[in-house]
């Protein structure tokens, strides 16, 4: 790490800052339904809609309505991708010919994508054919991420309302997420990355006779469309199977930085939605710094493991023992690193390395990164939702400290809120760790593993973090394309998804419920440095006590052997 | 009953909007706007098409730069991305890597003690990088001129031209492109 590596790194954190508060602002217009410059198109397309729908943008539903709509909106999505994919052979736009996929492997890529998770058990280039990949994956990609701000809005109004008894409409929700928010960016960011050399075309690949006369397969597809999606609905399902690691994903230095500066872009937008919506600016500027003192800590550790190289491959004779194994070149350790980070904070799984080559400690803060929840920014919308959830948590512990009932922005928190907080933050890591271990104590869990001794463990590890916070990324080495794997990851994103959303919709319905407390001297601020310091400790301490133990025979012993060189 | 009819409507209409109207509009603005770069930046030399600038190829023969291993199966296949995945303490890895380590040396006539460049005996994530590094260009510049009968300051001013730089100066890494690199190789032979 140079100053020159550095510098970049500030410039782009200072312009994602300025872009996340630009669109949090217009985020905050488009689900108040304030007019923006949008309107004038996307007004009468929305109100068109409606009456496709025959919904009435004023009949607001109770929580349970609410999260009955979102559930039966995401079993069809299940069912309907996962048919898609058994009958592609017989489908339109699949010019490889691709046939039916193997009846495991579709229903977890069904889950994977309905559950903005994207956990890829196919190699996509050999397995999806061209209209699977759009009116399958992409159409998720966008579906996933408009239920996710949908949950967030929803929560929000839980704290905005007094004594009703309604948090909006699912629908009215859904479809201003991707009418107003996500189509429009898509939409720029695709003709971007098309014109830069990220492949658009629904032509079979290419056949050509490379320069020393052998043969070579390149195979296209409409990616552009997908990727620009993937990258900003936070999903990472890549087109093809190295992901943007592929240079038809990623080209170019440039596409790289577009497409790290998408994928944090929404997420870190939420908390200034979140201001906005309240009317309390400065709550929305204390979860963004609570969220960009996780990020910078991981990233810190992250670049300072891999700009330290491999010992081992420096007694070999690499230079600097640099280790670029898993990396592209034109991306190079840094910017590896930053993607790397960054898609792990988030919820979004897309990769420009091979994390499964990365360093051992870098492979640890990721792990971490996602086995808290995915809250430092997190997926679309449940990222912020997993971090509310985590201040409610916190200020149940202040009260605990100060002996009164706690509250948060202007709402009583009762029992029901801390059981409903507790089953969000507790299930998925239960899920993670019972099912590692399910995984390491079978030989159905052990045949996948790519890699032996400690590095082995921390490939399950990986695998079920991933799947059980909905990332999707993975130490690809791992053989997951197995029914066992197939089935425990499917079931892991489930809950992981399931046990975030549903419990957030029900402590909005019931805050709504509430009156709100009258602000008095008695009450604990959340919106100073104090508030922030506690929040970060806590998501700290809570990972930390839940995951220490696995990651210390995972990641770390890994590390201290490859310091003294020994090898599995 | 009637939400789960309304559910209906929605999925249909944005499964059209997101999946067929969203991606075919950016297919025909691409193909309209920039075909070549939407259709894979396919590269040809006399007429035939070589390959795509974008999309690594093989290249083992002395007379080529080569370009980084590929954990493909069979190497740089591009229908089939991947990396190699292995972890910084897996033996089997680690034994390739001195192998290839050797091999570079033999071949371009590196002492012993002199560090080899991590990318060039290092597997890229895709398996289809398309560049070296800079100072993985410049170690093979003494082996293509002697294989070419070119002086080596000939050779190395045309690495230096293929030259790609960072984005604005600060992102991504400087590189060389292997594959334009090499037709640019051809193209110098028959002047």
């Amino acid at each position: 790490m140079t100053i020159r590596d550095a510098i970049p790194i500030i410039l782009f954190l200072c312009v994602l800052t300025l872009a996340a508060v630009l669109l949090g602002g217009f985020m905050t217009m488009v689900f108040t339904g304030k007019r923006t410059f949008l309107t004038r198109i996307a007004g009468p397309t929305e109100k068109f809609l409606y009456r496709l729908f025959g919904v009435d943008k004023e009949d607001e539903m109770s929580w349970k309505t609410y999260t009955l709509s979102l559930v039966i909106f995401n079993a069809m999505g299940i069912v309907v991708l996962f048919v898609l994919q058994l009958t592609q052979g017989v489908l339109p736009f699949n010019p490889q010919r691709f046939g039916a996929v193997r009846w495991d492997t579709a229903l977890n890529t069904a889950i994977s994508f309905v559950t903005n998770t994207n956990w890829q058990a196919y190699g996509g280039e050999q397995t999806m054919s061209y209209f699977t990949q759009m009116v399958g994956i992409t159409v998720q990609n966008f579906l996933s991420a408009a239920v996710g701000l949908a949950a967030v809005v929803a929560l929000i109004r839980g704290f905005i309302r007094k004594s009703v008894k309604t948090i909006g409409n699912f629908w009215v929700d859904l479809t201003r997420a991707v009418l107003y928010v996500l189509l429009p960016l898509a939409i720029i960011w695709a003709l971007v990355l098309a014109s830069q050399g990220v492949v658009q075309t629904l032509s079979p690949a290419t056949h050509v006779q490379t320069l020393e006369g052998r043969e070579q397969i390149i195979a296209v597809g409409p990616v552009a469309s997908q990727v620009a999606i993937k990258q900003l609905g936070t999903n990472g399902g890549g087109f093809f199977n190295a992901n943007s690691a592929h240079p038809f994903e990623s080209p170019t230095p440039l596409t790289d930085f577009m497409e790290v500066f998408a994928l944090l872009l929404i997420p870190a937008a939420l908390p200034f939605m979140l201001g906005g919506m309240l009317k309390k600016r400065r709550q929305g500027w204390a979860f963004f710094a609570a969220m960009m003192v996780l990020f910078l800590l991981g990233l810190t550790v992250t670049l300072w493991a891999e700009a330290q190289g491999s010992p081992i491959l420096e007694k070999m004779g690499i230079l600097h023992g640099a280790n670029m194994e898993g990396k592209e070149a034109r991306f190079g350790v840094v910017h590896s690193i930053l993607f790397a980070q960054s898609t792990t904070a988030t919820a979004c799984g897309a990769v420009n390395s091979m994390h499964d080559s990365l360093m051992p400690l870098s492979g640890l803060v990721l792990l971490f990164n996602m086995a808290i929840g995915e809250v430092i920014f997190g997926g679309v919308g449940v990222g912020l939702v997993g971090m509310i959830i985590y201040a409610i948590l916190t200020m149940f512990l202040a009260g605990l400290m100060i002996g009164r009932t706690p509250e948060f922005i202007g709402k009583k928190l009762e029992p029901y809120e801390m059981i409903m907080s507790v089953i969000a933050i507790l299930s998925s890591a239960i899920v993670m760790l019972v099912l590692a271990s399910l995984a390491i104590a079978t030989r159905a869990g052990l045949a996948g593993l790519n890699n032996a001794g400690p590095h082995g463990l921390s490939e399950i590890l990986y695998a079920y973090a991933s799947t059980a916070n909905n990332n999707g990324s993975a130490f690809a080495g791992l053989n997951a394309n197995t029914p066992f794997y197939n089935l425990t990851t499917a079931c892991a994103m489930l809950v992981g998804r399931f046990t975030t959303i549903i419990p957030a919709l029900a402590i909005a319905g019931s805050l709504a419920k509430k009156k709100v407390v009258p602000i008095s001297a008695g009450i604990f601020p959340t919106t100073n440095m104090l508030f922030v310091v506690m929040l970060v400790s806590v998501v700290i301490i809570v990972g930390a006590l839940t995951f220490f133990p696995a990651l210390t025979l995972g990641p770390l012993l890994e590390h201290l052997f490859v310091q003294v060189g020994k090898t599995f | 009953m009637r939400h789960a009819t309304q559910a209906l409507f929605v999925f249909v209409v944005f499964s059209l909007l997101c999946g067929l109207v969203f991606p075919l509009c950016i297919t025909a603005v691409s193909q309209l706007l920039f075909s070549w770069r939407a259709n894979g930046s396919l590269l040809s030399s006399q007429k035939q098409i070589v390959g795509s600038e974008l999309i690594g190829q093989m290249f083992k023969g002395p007379r080529y730069f080569h370009g980084r291993p590929s954990a493909t199966d069979p190497a740089y296949n591009a229908s089939g991305s991947s990396g190699s995945n292995f972890g910084p303490s897996n033996a089997k890895f680690l034994q390739e890597i001195k192998d290839r380590i050797e091999a570079v040396r033999l071949a371009n006539g590196v002492p012993f003690d002199t560090p080899i460049p991590a990318d060039l005996v290092l597997a890229s994530a895709s398996g289809l990088d398309p560049h070296i590094s800079i100072e993985s260009a410049l170690l093979q510049v003494k082996r293509i001129a002697k294989e070419r009968g070119l002086s080596e300051s000939e050779v190395e001013g045309l690495v230096r031209r293929c030259i790609e730089h960072r984005f604005a100066g600060i992102w991504g890494q400087p590189r060389v492109n292997v594959l334009k690199l090499n037709l640019a190789l051809d193209a110098g032979k028959k002047n």
